[in-house]
């Protein structure tokens, strides 16, 4: 099914193409994904959230603070400029195609752990006129606040609203800085990169660092042994509007 | 040739003025928005394109309706259209350049703009309306400039220019179908997300545009010895009819597709659109207008007796021109977003630098069509006295 739908996307894109001739047609294939060839030995990061121990503590945001400190998240008062990596939303809202109707209100009331889904067909990679968001090969879905231009063409293709525009400078509105991480400038798109920052040294994301319920679980979706593939081995998991085809690459366990 | 604009009457000089007064307020007006951000309009992180990406997707149908007069005297040799050709062609060339003006202005980073040169990206379907964009300005700049330095000349013109200007008649056709396509293409997008985008566009395109060129040979046969003729108008205003029938039944399919099948996600945005939604009715009134218009236009329009009066006629033109103005300009961008991707509805109002950028930016298309249709006036020896 998957392989089809990319044997599909890449015909289709070949036809669109034609006229743009052999080196644009390279470059398609390039970013439709690097997972294909070496799906065996290549890590693939993912996150597997735990809703029933995520909630258990009422009103707790330490995930939520470690990663604002962590990568300058600025605070806004004017909720129309926010950026928001990691954040709580409301559960319907989150889930939209997810009718809850008669599960126990005390459930759904409460909100989602919500942030970037590092989709594996990450739909603001394909429209970014740039480069400036890619997917590696483990797959964290990348931001390049140098070469970002500000078009914000991905903030509309994101079916998760996972993205932030730095629509006035967001400097003077960090409220803790952390010297160890850069801060943006006004007009680049933003959002959660995995902490790759960490990966890079061989620690797990801030959030999942922080969090005192152990509900954000880390791992590598190719190793059959990882504690994220034997959690979804044994129990139901939702993915956030999984009938679009993004694959997203974060678990909400049932 | 250029030299022809730099004469003209007093009349022509204080136009220009005014135009020049408006945008050095949006010049001023961006200098404010480049200093500190988008944030000084109105647009937010559930809101994200606006006023400038609308008149953007707008203008492109404009630029792209030169098609309707250049298609049927190159491809039909109709010579009733010959005298209008070089006016659609101007209007494409300036059109183009507001379209062009409106997505820089629309950017976050503008000193970065070329990245999209730099690093080439043809999954992007930003590249490629980047492309047909720049080549119809191209095809347009060189198709008039040769054409009418052959008329000054009294020569014909030469014949490699032929395949060019048939290379541009599906061009036009294209600039419309890849900008549909940014929309069309978005699964985030269900409101856009329809494959009767590009064709309502180009239907759109197809009447605004044309509708506008009859305004416009209008008001030069009042200010200047310039006449298009009974005939061109006539046959112009029947092209708008059709277009706008086209259109107005598009619309339509698209509302029943929506509300008779009644998936939240589709329907909402047509109710935010046309009663409102979740307390915002922001748009509701507008788009009641733009029907209005659309429903009054046609009548006027698709009676001969009205359609064959000049003044109605003008009513009519300027009832489309509006009408769709409302319709793509604000109505199908903004309710894109409206709900958000995360069912929220955050009101949008443009600001006052907006909506100065935005009339600095038409004051500088207004500029060049002027420009431009005095230099080919000139060239014909049909200015005012």
């Amino acid at each position: 099914m998957g392989e089809d739908r990319r044997r599909f996307l890449k015909l289709a894109g070949l036809t669109a193409l034609c006229a743009a001739g052999k080196g644009s047609l390279a470059r398609l294939a390039g970013a439709e994904t690097t997972a294909a060839g070496g799906a065996a030995k290549q890590v693939r990061w993912a996150m597997v959230v735990d809703p029933r121990k995520c909630l258990e503590k009422e009103g707790c945001t330490a995930c939520i603070d470690a990663c604002n400190h962590a990568h300058n998240v600025p605070s806004f008062d004017n909720p129309k400029h926010e950026v928001k990596w990691i954040w709580k939303e409301p559960f319907a809202d989150a889930f939209p195609d997810q009718d809850a109707r008669y599960v126990d209100p005390a459930l759904t009331a409460k909100p989602a752990l919500v942030f970037c889904n590092h989709c594996d067909n990450p739909p603001c990679v394909r429209v970014c006129p740039t480069q400036a968001t890619w997917k590696r090969g483990d797959g964290v879905v990348m931001m390049d606040w140098h070469r970002c231009i500000g078009c914000r063409y991905c903030m509309a293709a994101c079916p998760y609203g996972s993205r932030s525009f730095n629509w006035e400078d967001p400097r003077p509105h960090i409220k803790d800085l952390n010297p160890d991480f850069p801060t943006r400038t006004k007009g680049v798109v933003e959002k959660c990169t995995f902490c790759d920052e960490r990966l890079d040294k061989g620690q797990p994301p801030a959030c999942v660092a922080a969090c005192p319920e152990k509900a954000m679980i880390f791992g590598d979706l190719n190793d059959p042994d990882s504690e994220v593939r034997r959690l979804l081995r044994s129990r139901f998991a939702l993915r956030r509007r999984a009938s679009l085809g993004t694959q997203p690459e974060v678990f909400y366990l049932v | 040739m250029l030299e022809k604009a730099l004469v003209g009457s007093r009349g022509y000089w204080r136009w220009l003025l005014v135009l020049g007064a408006v945008m050095v307020l949006g010049g001023i007006a961006y200098l404010r928005q480049f200093a500190f951000g988008l944030g000084v309009t109105g647009l937010s992180r559930d809101v994200t394109w606006g006023l400038y990406i609308a008149q953007f997707t707008f203008l492109v149908g404009v630029a792209a309706s030169a098609v309707m007069v250049v298609l049927p005297y190159y491809l039909h040799d109709f010579k009733t259209f010959g005298k209008l050709t070089i006016l659609g062609e101007f209007l494409a060339i300036s059109a183009v350049t507001m379209c062009m003006l409106f997505i820089f202005v629309d950017m976050g980073q503008p000193t970065r703009v070329l990245n999209v040169m730099l690093y080439p990206t043809p999954h992007s379907l930003m590249f490629w309306d980047m492309v047909s964009l720049m080549g119809y300005l191209v095809l347009n700049t060189v198709i008039s400039h040769v054409t009418l330095a052959a008329e000054r000349n009294a020569v014909a013109p030469p014949r490699w220019i032929k395949p060019i200007i048939i290379l541009s008649i599906p061009w036009a056709v294209s600039i419309h179908t890849v900008t549909a396509f940014l929309y069309s293409g978005l699964a985030a997008r269900p409101f856009w997300m329809t494959a009767i985008l590009a064709p309502r566009f180009l239907a759109s395109a197809f009447s605004a545009g044309p509708a506008l060129l009859i305004l416009f040979c209008l008001v030069l046969r009042r200010i200047t010895r310039f006449d298009a003729g009974r005939e061109p108008i006539q046959r112009l205003a029947i092209i708008v009819t059709y277009a706008m029938l086209i259109n107005v039944f598009f619309v339509l399919m698209e509302l029943f597709t929506a509300l008779y099948s009644n998936i939240p996600e589709d329907a909402e945005h047509f109710k935010f659109l046309y009663v409102g939604l979740a307390g915002n009715s922001t748009l509701v009134p507008w788009m009641w207008t733009s029907a209005a218009l659309s429903v009054a236009a046609l009548v006027l329009l698709v009676n001969p007796k009205t359609r064959h009066n000049e003044t109605t006629l003008a009513a009519a033109c300027v009832a489309v021109f509006v009408g769709l103005w409302i319709e793509k300009g604000l109505g199908l961008i903004i309710a894109g977003f409206e709900p958000s991707v995360l069912g929220k509805v955050t009101v949008y109002t443009p600001t006052l630098p907006e909506v100065l950028i935005s009339l600095g930016i038409y004051a500088f298309g207004l500029a060049l069509i002027t420009l431009f249709f005095k230099i080919a006036l000139s060239v014909r020896g049909q200015v005012a006295a």
